[in-house]
């Protein structure tokens, strides 16, 4: 870790510094119950708009449920409940009247295990475009080719986009699925564990992807992979037991933790 | 070099295999039920054969294409029973089929989660009911209700398109389609329930993280999903309105004629061997089994038709 010069640290921080960069995503004493558990426990944080923010923590700390209360996907669980408030852009998704079907056009999600429909490669892309509204030919063939392109898929599928979606490998999938997300042009993209069922090879490529996502979108990613979260994240946040133990950028997170529960997590000393 | 040593001692492994009764018995019973099944359709289909050659002969393809069935002049075509068993069928998937299928897609996705196992339960009681009571019912209630009710404003609103007349005494082929498509809605909601059930949660929560809601995620994902098994699901439902009798017989009418007023009476291939096997003449009875020919072969048909168009469902969606 010596090997990183003062200065080299300096210049990173400079970019990435939460103090320069205005937040898309805020939490406001975020509690969240399942029925009786306490999922989430009185969670403040910003996430800086543009920027990778990593989610980590031991299994059943609480990291995917905050993640899935930013898309409001966990409305569909019976007796869960939510208090505090969480703003995407200044305005409160908890707010009476905010229709969560709406928001999700917005706040796109990309799942642990990749899950196209059982459909055609140009239908997946263009399912999120047409129910929105989008019924033009030339309008939805504009819109795959892009995000498919973006995806860094189209090279590899652009003569088959008529097969089954489910017939290309875990790796493309996944990419399908990001680009299925992107098409109904989202400002934030969630990302739950979107690697842990892929292969190295798989995983870089998705990595690369993410890096190219951020100029255009916001993305928090929850990972269980360490290394992930220092390589594609620009901040980091460690969950414990329902509690955000620790925010910062991901250098000084791994370089300078505040917390000693921190360190030891990321020193590997449980998990 | 290394030595290997000599074995110490003979091996103490069994080599001979000891015979073992039981298992023989248990061998020999479970084959003896496998071919069975086997012996089953083959004999019936060849008593089907030799029972309908006579009047098979009498007729030749008559037996076929010919439009009359008239007991006193020995005429025995079997279209009105085709026909009435093809449209009684036909109507019965339109109705039964898709008040079954969103029955379950209601139960499953749209109803809160308390009432799955009750309405489920109810839903699986009606397919335990015995056709004879549905019959009773069809004409103790069913009947004097479309007949005064349902039939007339039908008519009055549909009457020009020729299928539905002004007259009807409330038995006929439409009654017989909706008695059936109330038998066939417990076999084609409980499968799709079942094949619902299964289709894996993040098929759901991706189209609905894309800002579906839940109607489109039902009708867009998780429907087309299911289709191969919903496919097999009313295909299961049509055999099963194809081969009912005793239901079918007191509420069609028994009337060997062709007719595209869904209002008159009509007869269907099982319904009129029941009505008239008791008191039928040697010939008579030869061309009822002939009846019972066409309705294997159509069975028969059907179920391959079925698995074709499933594994090509399958095929063309991906899904395993």
């Amino acid at each position: 870790m010596l090997q990183y010069s003062t200065a080299m640290v300096q210049t990173v921080l400079s970019e990435t510094d939460e103090r320069f960069e205005l937040p898309k995503i805020r939490a406001e004493k975020v509690d969240f119950h399942y029925g009786s558990f306490h999922a989430l426990k009185d969670v403040n944080i910003a996430m800086p708009s543009h920027r990778v923010t990593a989610l980590i923590g031991p299994s059943g700390c609480g990291k995917s449920t905050f993640l899935r209360c930013i898309n409001r996907m966990n409305d569909l669980i019976d007796g869960s409940k939510l208090t505090g408030k969480l703003l995407v852009d200044g305005s409160d998704i908890y707010a009476p009247g905010v229709d969560p079907v709406a928001l999700r056009k917005h706040i796109g999600m990309v799942f642990q295990k990749p899950n196209p429909f059982p459909m055609s490669i140009y239908d997946n892309i263009a399912y999120g475009p047409r129910i929105h509204g989008i019924r033009k030919k030339a309008e939805l063939d504009i819109i795959v080719e892009r995000c498919l392109s973006k995806s860094f898929l189209w090279n590899e599928v652009k003569d088959k986009l008529s097969q089954s979606a489910l017939a290309l490998s875990g790796g493309q999938q996944q990419r399908l699925c990001i680009a299925r997300t992107m098409a109904v042009d989202p400002q934030v993209i969630l990302m739950d564990e979107p690697c842990s069922a892929l292969d190295p090879v798989a995983t870089m490529r998705i990595e690369d992807l993410i890096a190219e996502l951020k100029t255009q979108f916001t993305i928090v990613i929850v990972t269980h992979n360490m290394q992930q979260a220092q390589r594609a994240a620009d901040y980091t946040a460690f969950f414990m037991l329902g509690e955000l133990v620790e925010f910062n950028t991901t250098r000084e997170m791994f370089l300078n933790p505040q917390e000693k529960r921190t360190m030891d997590y990321i020193s590997g000393r449980f998990g | 070099m290394a030595t290997i040593p000599a074995d110490r001692t003979p091996s103490t492994i069994p080599t001979k295999s000891k015979f073992r009764w039981d298992d023989g018995i248990f061998r020999s019973l479970t084959t003896a039920a496998g071919g069975a099944v086997l012996a089953i359709v083959i004999i019936t289909a060849y008593q089907l054969v030799t029972g309908s050659l006579p009047a098979l002969e009498k007729e030749g393809l008559g037996f076929l294409t010919g439009s009359s069935w008239n007991v006193g002049e020995e005429l025995f075509g079997s279209l009105p029973f085709v026909w009435g068993t093809t449209i009684s069928s036909i109507l019965a998937l339109v109705l039964g089929g898709s008040i079954g299928v969103m029955l379950s897609a209601f139960l499953v996705e749209l109803a809160p989660k308390w009432l799955l196992k009750p309405i489920g339960f109810l839903v699986d009681l009606l397919a335990a009911i015995p056709s004879i009571i549905y019959g009773l019912w069809g004409i103790l209630v069913l009947i004097p209700f479309l007949r005064e009710r349902v039939f007339p404003e039908i008519h009055a609103v549909f009457g020009w398109t020729g299928l539905f007349g002004e007259k009807s005494t409330g038995t006929g082929l439409l009654t017989a389609g909706i008695v059936l498509a109330i038998m066939i809605i417990p076999t084609v909601a409980a499968i799709t329930r079942e094949v619902l059930l299964v289709v894996p949660r993040n098929m759901r929560d991706g189209a609905l993280a894309l800002g579906a809601n839940r109607t489109e995620a039902l009708k867009t994902v998780m429907l087309p999903y299911a289709s191969g098994g919903i496919l097999g699901a009313l295909i299961l439902g049509l055999g099963r309105a194809l081969g009912e009798t005793m239901a079918v017989a007191m509420v069609i009418g028994n009337s060997a004629t062709i007719e595209s007023d869904l209002f008159k009476p009509a007869a269907s291939l099982a319904s009129n061997i029941a009505t008239e096997f008791g008191e039928a003449g040697p010939l008579q009875k030869s061309a009822l089994i002939g009846l019972g020919l066409i309705l294997f072969i159509l069975a028969l048909a059907l179920n391959f038709a079925a698995r074709m168009l499933v594994a090509r469902v399958r095929r063309k969606s991906g899904v395993q």
